[in-house]
């Protein structure tokens, strides 16, 4: 596991990262995610020790990182494998001469080294193509091998930066899924540096919003999309455009505030207060391995007056939509939208 | 019409042109050993040395850049002129090939060292951290990173600093360094020997396209 506790990165009287508190645990996939210029690269170069933290602690499976001398880090830097955006192959070696590089370094024998890379290019299904050169494969190729790479000295923390930048989505989504693979049988801590909140929903178990080198919001990604309405999670679990007006005292946003919602809410709502709701928009999905989701409604023909109680019953969070001015910004299509929290707009 | 009248006849061009073409041969060879072999590592340094480097370090990389700058700024001729005192020191002589060779490296050596530096700093970042992220010594990324991955533009480099070379050997003619120069400037400018003249320039041409194109393919041949 990595624990990062008060990490603080100065250039000069620019601060970079102030005082960061998050930790991973073994088997765990945390990302972190925040705005351009929010300290996401510079907090990847800290984790993998790349740029030395000004203070505070990076401990990985409980030593402390920062504390050690030249040599000794350079020996700690192997229990943490990078994964880099757009993967970062070297072009004149080929995905095989990629994935032994690790090996290589550290002078382990030959057959060994054969044998281990043979191992990681079959848990990245790319044994098939080991005697090609990164300019032969596709851009998900290329990730497989830096995965691969990134794994070659079976390390216990994986950081993952911006791995499926560039990528499309099909191909972001079978990246997705071997990093999950990965995490679930190798039990390796994955810190996922990424800006499109897709990834987050889909892989992450745990979530830590970057802004101004603060973390300013951190959970887990089910707790989060449901336990709140704050901004990470609006743009974890954005409203979908609707065709209608929303404005107004009829039309109302829900959110699923449990984990146990049952599916058939709405008709239950509906029946008991004898009104009936159009759906104007909504998006509803599995989360952490629960379902949750956000709806706007309208109520037709009045609106009751337990109607925020009937939803509660059934662990549905109900407001007016007239008081969601906020929610507009979180949504992909309103043009002034933050793009690098909101993921789409780019 | 002097001019054609004291022309050498062309079966006998060779016998001058030949000795002349070996002796450019060897300048070249020699100043480019000597470039490559002092110009590689003064790269390598500008380079990690500077604030992307495995070792920054600001007094160090400004001092050889401005160093290296200065070999580069000053015309061949003049650079030529300065350093006879200097040859005479090093080569004990202020004519001939062997004194040519101390001014063509000074040249060279920055020249390429630059070269060498920028094909480093071409390679994307991510490429030179993988070798430090995965815990590999300074050495290590040197060799397997660095000079690996910009092996095709050291190449292409080299290409292009042999060509200045054989450029430079010429204006070396002036110091009596023999060569194709040297035989261009006595025989066919002073003397008006038409044909050395175009021997000369024939030979010149396809040399420099010779290397040019041999390192074009080698270039596509390094890289993947």
């Amino acid at each position: 596991m990595i624990e990062v506790s008060a990490l603080t990165k100065r250039y000069g009287a620019l601060t970079v990262l102030d005082g960061i508190d998050f930790s991973v645990r073994s088997g765990e996939i945390a990302a972190v995610v925040g705005p351009s210029g929010a300290g996401k690269s510079t907090l990847a170069r800290c984790i993998n020790l790349l740029e030395k933290p000004t203070s505070g602690e990076i401990r990985v499976n409980g030593q402390d990182l920062t504390k050690l001398s030249r040599g000794e880090l350079r020996g700690a830097r192997r229990a943490i494998g990078t994964v880099f955006q757009s993967a970062g192959l070297l072009a004149r070696l080929t995905a095989a001469e990629n994935v032994a590089l690790p090996l290589r370094f550290l002078k382990i024998p030959h057959d060994e080294r054969v044998q281990r890379v043979r191992e990681l290019l079959d848990r990245v299904d790319m044994l098939h193509r080991a005697n090609h050169y990164p300019a032969q494969l596709s851009g998900g190729q290329q990730q497989r091998i830096g995965l691969a790479r990134g794994l070659a000295l079976r390390p216990a923390v994986l950081l993952a930066d911006e791995p499926t930048s560039g990528l499309d989505p099909d191909t972001t989504a079978s990246i997705l899924r071997l990093l999950a693979e990965l995490r679930d049988e190798l039990g390796v801590a994955v810190v996922l540096i990424t800006h499109e909140m897709d990834v987050v929903r889909s892989v992450a178990d745990s979530v830590a919003r970057l802004d101004h080198g603060r973390i300013v919001e951190y959970g887990r990604v089910a707790e989060i999309v449901r336990g709140s309405d704050s901004e990470l999670s609006r743009a974890l679990l954005p409203n979908p455009p609707s065709a209608e007006n929303r404005s107004g005292t009829d039309v109302w946003q829900l959110r699923y505030a449990r984990a146990d919602v049952d599916p058939a809410w709405l008709t239950s709502v509906a029946r008991e207060l004898h009104v009936d709701i159009a759906i104007l928009s909504g998006l509803i999905e599995t989360v952490g391995g629960a379902t949750a989701g956000r709806v706007i409604v309208r109520i037709e023909g009045g609106v009751p007056s337990r109607l925020r109680e009937a939803f509660a019953a059934r662990g549905i969070d109900a407001r007016p939509g007239a008081e969601f001015d906020l929610a507009d910004t979180a949504s992909p299509a309103a043009p002034d939208a933050g793009p690098e929290l909101v993921g789409k707009a780019a | 019409m002097i001019a054609l009248a004291t022309a050498t006849p062309w079966s006998q061009v060779s016998t001058l042109l030949l000795p002349a073409l070996g002796q450019t041969a060897a300048m070249v060879g020699i100043v480019m050993s000597i470039v490559v072999a002092l110009g590689l590592p003064l790269g390598v340094l500008i380079f990690n040395t500077s604030p992307r480097g495995l070792a920054p370090h600001l007094t160090v990389h400004a001092s050889v850049s401005w160093i290296a700058n200065l070999g580069r700024s000053l015309p061949f001729l003049v650079l030529m002129a300065t350093v006879i005192p200097f040859s005479q020191l090093v080569v004990g002589t202020t004519i001939g090939i062997k004194a040519a060779i101390i001014p063509m490296s000074l040249a060279g050596i920055p020249f390429f060292a630059r070269l060498v530096e920028n094909a480093i700093r071409e390679i994307p970042r991510a490429r030179l951290d993988v070798g430090i992220a995965a815990g590999a010594g300074k050495l290590q990324v040197i060799r397997k990173i660095q000079l690996t991955e910009a092996l095709p533009g050291i190449v292409a480099g080299l290409a292009l600093n042999v060509i200045a070379m054989i450029e430079y050997s010429a204006i070396a003619g002036a110091i009596g360094a023999g060569g194709l120069g040297y035989l261009a400037v006595n025989y066919g400018y002073e003397q008006f020997d038409g044909h050395i003249m175009i021997s000369c320039i024939v030979v010149l041409v396809a040399i420099v396209q010779i290397v040019q194109f041999t390192g074009d393919r080698l270039v596509r041949s390094l890289s993947h």
